[in-house]
């Protein structure tokens, strides 16, 4: 099914790739993206994983949930053995030992072993250019190890590494742009996206892998346990986060970016605040900085689609 | 259970999937309910669950769901355009 610009669930591929039975939290959005990923990407598929939230829930041993090749790496290596399985297939392949069909390798991996640990092995395999997807699904902190401060934990949010106090508001730097660092490498394609939005995030997916060379998606991910908020409200807030304007979804084609999501009028970011534990200590000050904040990173994001 | 002789060499784990096998259903403590008048068969349900345990049933088009599996989590019922699902308490 190539047709994912319909909104029509039932025309989704019905295999699941990313079996039930998984050990995830009541309510985890991460693994509703995985999901989604793996039933855009389907049977030609091998996965490699950097240590976190998805490798463990996923992979008790003596049983898994994955039906498709796949493989543990430690946090910071993830890019690194990608590139190494795309490169002995290459070679296979030119000797014959191996099918002549194409298979994509999908790199994926927290938001801690993107942004922080892995972030050199990305960078290598983004500037080597193999031909794989990186997906980081980001879910703003340490999840897997309870709730430590990544350098992707967004201003004033709380974690047990940044705790708020008298003299502290949470988490008192900003989020990385890795999108930003991605598209610095002038690789084909970057994209982020929403579990909320299935298809946009499926459609992304396919483009991504279908692009030679590397390709990187971030996926924003809700995580009910680590922002304290209700199990029921992951998709809510996966698409509140898009209607606010904090995570907007673009895609960057070639160097040109393209929003894929536009609004007239952007949601107030109280909305996407209130249900969420870990923003719970903030004033209203603190909260229209932010929404300011907010509002000027949408701007410049709307010069970067629309300025040339 | 493997007793250390027989695990395999490299620990690997050649069953796809066999995760199936383990009852997550147990963790619940709400379950869904569908009120079919309301049910418009989009298969919204089906795409937003985490835990994969929302399909159709072949004959008339309406979606079943997997006790084995569901968390109960309420993404359905919270999702559903038509409110055509809501949670209750398990009582079992």
């Amino acid at each position: 099914m190539d047709k994912y610009g319909l909104y029509v669930p039932k025309l989704a591929p019905r295999k699941e790739y990313f079996a039930p039975g998984h050990r995830a939290c009541v309510g985890c959005g991460e693994m509703l993206a995985v999901r989604q990923v793996c039933k855009a990407l389907g049977r030609e598929t091998i996965v490699i994983n950097s240590t976190g939230c998805i490798e463990i829930v996923s992979s008790l041993f003596p049983q898994t949930t994955w039906e498709v090749p796949w493989m543990h790496t430690l946090f910071e290596n993830a890019a690194a053995v990608a590139s190494g399985v795309e490169s002995a297939i290459k070679v296979m392949q030119r000797k014959g030992k191996y099918r002549d069909k194409k298979v994509n390798i999908l790199a994926m991996g927290g938001d801690g072993a993107t942004a922080d640990i892995g972030l050199q092995a990305l960078s290598g395999a983004f500037e080597r250019g193999h031909d794989l997807l990186y997906v980081c699904f980001d879910n703003e902190a340490y999840m897997n190890t309870g709730i430590q401060r990544s350098s992707s934990t967004p201003y004033g949010a709380v974690t047990t590494t940044s705790p708020t106090g008298k003299k502290s508001i949470g988490q008192q730097t900003q989020k990385k742009n890795l999108p930003a660092i991605a598209v610095a490498h002038n690789i084909d394609y970057v994209a982020t996206a929403s579990p909320a939005y299935p298809f946009d995030l499926m459609d992304k997916v396919k483009k991504g892998v279908n692009t030679k060379g590397p390709a990187y998606i971030q996926v924003f991910s809700p995580c009910p346990t680590g922002w304290r908020s209700p199990g029921e409200l992951s998709v809510a807030l996966a698409r509140l986060v898009v209607e606010t304007g904090v995570f907007p979804l673009f895609e960057v084609v070639k160097g040109k970016y393209k929003m894929s999501m536009e609004f007239e009028k952007l949601r107030s970011i109280k909305d996407y605040m209130k249900p969420q534990g870990r923003f719970r200590h903030l004033t209203e000050d603190d909260i229209d900085t932010i929404q300011a904040r907010v509002i000027e990173e949408y701007n410049k994001l709307k010069e970067k689609a629309y300025g040339q | 259970m493997f007793s250390w002789k027989e695990i395999p060499i490299g620990a690997i784990v050649t069953a796809p999937g066999s995760a199936k096998e383990y009852r997550t259903g147990d963790w619940r403590s709400q379950r869904p309910e569908w009120d079919l008048a309301k049910c418009i068969k989009c298969g919204l349900c089906y795409i937003y669950c985490p835990d994969a345990s929302i399909g159709w049933k072949q004959d008339d088009g309406y979606p079943w769901w997997d006790e084995y599996h569901c968390k109960g989590c309420g993404i359905c019922a919270n999702e559903c355009w038509t409110k055509a699902i809501h949670m209750v308490e398990e009582t079992e």
